[in-house]
């Protein structure tokens, strides 16, 4: 359904999207999960012919985005950012505009449009004008837009941010609704909304791709590991590279330093490993004192913010 | 081609949804009416070419605010994206928004007929040189409005927009004036009259219909209009 093959897009010196590739097969509910300014949006940008690729190609449904540009929108739904909106229209005229941009047969427009309002739940506001709409209603005006010529693949950037919690899960909830028959992609940063809504996740930094699987096997992933809080009072300069010797160990992240010669890490270690007894034994070696040793699970949180912020931390 | 009328119907709506409509209309028609009635009776002449002498200069101001926000109100509000990935081609979202524009100025100045029959009424003018004046009124302000639609696209603030539509139309206009043409060489002098929009203006308002002064102007508003698709597609915007 899409197909992304070696997308790379520049802006000036910085690479936005680095050389990513991906596939979201028909039916399937994708999340597009990254802190901001990870390439999120430009990936989306350019899927919905927005803006051209500096290489590689992006197929959606069989047809080349560079090609055959006004194919791949015909089949789209694009939902940008913040739900953009022409705040001076009604919001039935609003949906009637997109029905003739859209290209839908005049005699087919008001049913479309009546669907869409019913299952966007706009009915209370039919009167309003969409610039006197909550952020919410607007959010739901846009995704109506976007439904309105019943396309193939959903985009939708990030769908609730700005809404309060009550909004977020009725749109959720709207969105799990329209993912049974549609290839949606949907972006975020907000974890639980990928765990609620979407059976697929992508994971990406800096604009490449870091992991990618359904929210299962990401946690599998997770689960092989542990994580062990540790906190140390001793010459600073020592601890570190001492760790990083035990058996098993990962990754090492610094947390905090609360006064000086004494230092808290976060380990990141083979969950086959008794990594809590290793570093106890350690600091009995060496004469540390430990004030705090914690150990725990990995969870998907701790996975994304490993893959999307190790290289910061560490 | 319904895209273009969509794209065109929207744009014309939006301008009477805002007081913006209303209040250009009731200033141009005061001002130039004002502009005209002050000389008209002391001339005592039946005759339309003061009020057709007065409407460049006044379209200097006043199309640039037709032309601001087409653009750059879109890239401020976002909506451009979601214009830009409706399926529709570049050129068509450019040529509906150059119609409502140019449909909005037309309807302002067919309000003026009512000073055309009055001057009708009380003498007898020449209806050629009215009519070429009228003619003239349109594909002056046609050109105006595709030079500010091409500027609105490349800012996204319609403050910049609308001075820099002014200068490059005033720019336009003025190298034309005797004045300026008195000061620049000789062999430069019919170049510098031909590109100009007084120059064009004044041959047709004088009644006489040269193809010249047609193909002047619509290739002035087919170049603007070229330039306005290819910032489009190109997608540079600040």
């Amino acid at each position: 359904m899409i197909e992304v093959r070696n997308l790379t897009k520049r802006f000036g010196p910085t690479v936005a999207v680095n050389n990513v590739s991906f596939d979201v097969p028909s039916g399937e509910v994708v999340g597009f999960l990254g802190p901001n300014g990870a390439g999120k949006t430009t990936t989306m940008r350019v899927l919905t012919c927005y803006l051209p690729a500096d290489s590689g190609t992006v197929k959606v449904s069989g047809y080349d985005t560079f090609e055959q540009p006004l194919e791949v929108r015909r089949r789209i739904g694009y939902l940008p950012e913040s739900a953009p909106l022409y705040l001076d229209m009604g919001v039935i005229e609003y949906l009637e505009f997109a029905a003739g941009m859209r290209g839908i047969l005049p005699a087919e427009r008001g049913r479309r449009i009546r669907q869409m309002i019913d299952v966007c739940g706009l009915g209370p506001m039919l009167r309003k004008d969409v610039g006197h709409l909550s952020k919410g209603y607007r959010q739901r005006v846009g995704l109506a837009a976007t439904l309105l010529h019943d396309p193939e693949v959903l985009v939708l950037d990030e769908p609730t941010s700005g809404l309060d919690p009550n909004q977020i899960i009725e749109i959720r909830d709207l969105i799990k609704e329209i993912g049974r028959e549609k290839t949606v992609i949907l972006s975020t940063h907000i974890l639980p909304e990928v765990e609620a809504t979407c059976s697929r996740v992508l994971i990406i930094n800096d604009g490449r791709i870091v992991a990618s699987g359904t929210t299962e096997e990401l946690t599998r992933l997770a689960a092989g590991r542990s994580t062990t809080q540790v906190t140390i009072k001793a010459a600073a300069d020592s601890i570190e590279p001492r760790l990083r010797t035990l058996p098993g160990v990962e990754s090492l992240h610094l947390l905090d330093r609360p006064k000086p010669g004494i230092a808290s890490y976060e380990v990141v270690a083979d969950a086959s490993q008794e990594i809590a007894e290793d570093i106890f034994r350690l600091a009995v070696e060496s004469g540390w004192i430990l004030t705090e040793l914690r150990s725990s699970h990995l969870s998907l949180e701790q996975v994304f913010l490993q893959l999307t912020m190790g290289d910061k931390r560490s | 081609m319904s895209r273009v009328m969509t794209v065109a119907r929207k744009e014309f709506r939006s301008y009477f949804q805002s007081p913006i409509a209303y209040i250009f209309i009731t200033v141009f028609l005061a001002l130039t009416q004002w502009l005209f009635f002050r000389g008209f009776f002391l001339i005592g002449q039946a005759t339309m070419r003061d009020y057709f002498g007065t409407v460049p200069v006044v379209f200097f101001l006043f199309v640039p605010a037709i032309t601001m926000r087409l653009w750059a109100e879109e890239k401020k509000l976002g909506t451009l994206e979601l214009l830009l990935t409706f399926p529709v081609k570049d050129w068509e979202l450019v040529m509906g928004k150059f119609l409502a524009a140019f449909a909005f100025l037309a309807a302002t100045i067919l309000l003026t007929l009512p000073l055309a029959i009055t001057v009708s009424a009380l003498g007898d003018p020449d209806n050629g040189a009215m009519l070429g004046g009228y003619l003239g009124c349109l594909l002056l302000g046609g050109a105006y409005l595709a030079i500010g639609l091409w500027i609105s696209g490349l800012t996204q603030n319609q403050i910049i927009a609308f001075i820099l539509t002014a200068v490059t139309c005033f720019g336009l206009y003025i190298i034309g004036d005797p004045l300026v043409l008195s000061s620049v060489p000789k062999a430069l002098v019919p170049f510098f009259a031909n590109l100009s929009m007084s120059y064009h203006f004044e041959s047709i308002g004088r009644g006489v219909l040269d193809s010249r002064d047609l193909i002047y102007y619509l290739s002035i508003i087919g170049f603007f209009l070229f330039l306005n698709v290819r910032s489009v597609e190109s997608r540079q915007w600040s």
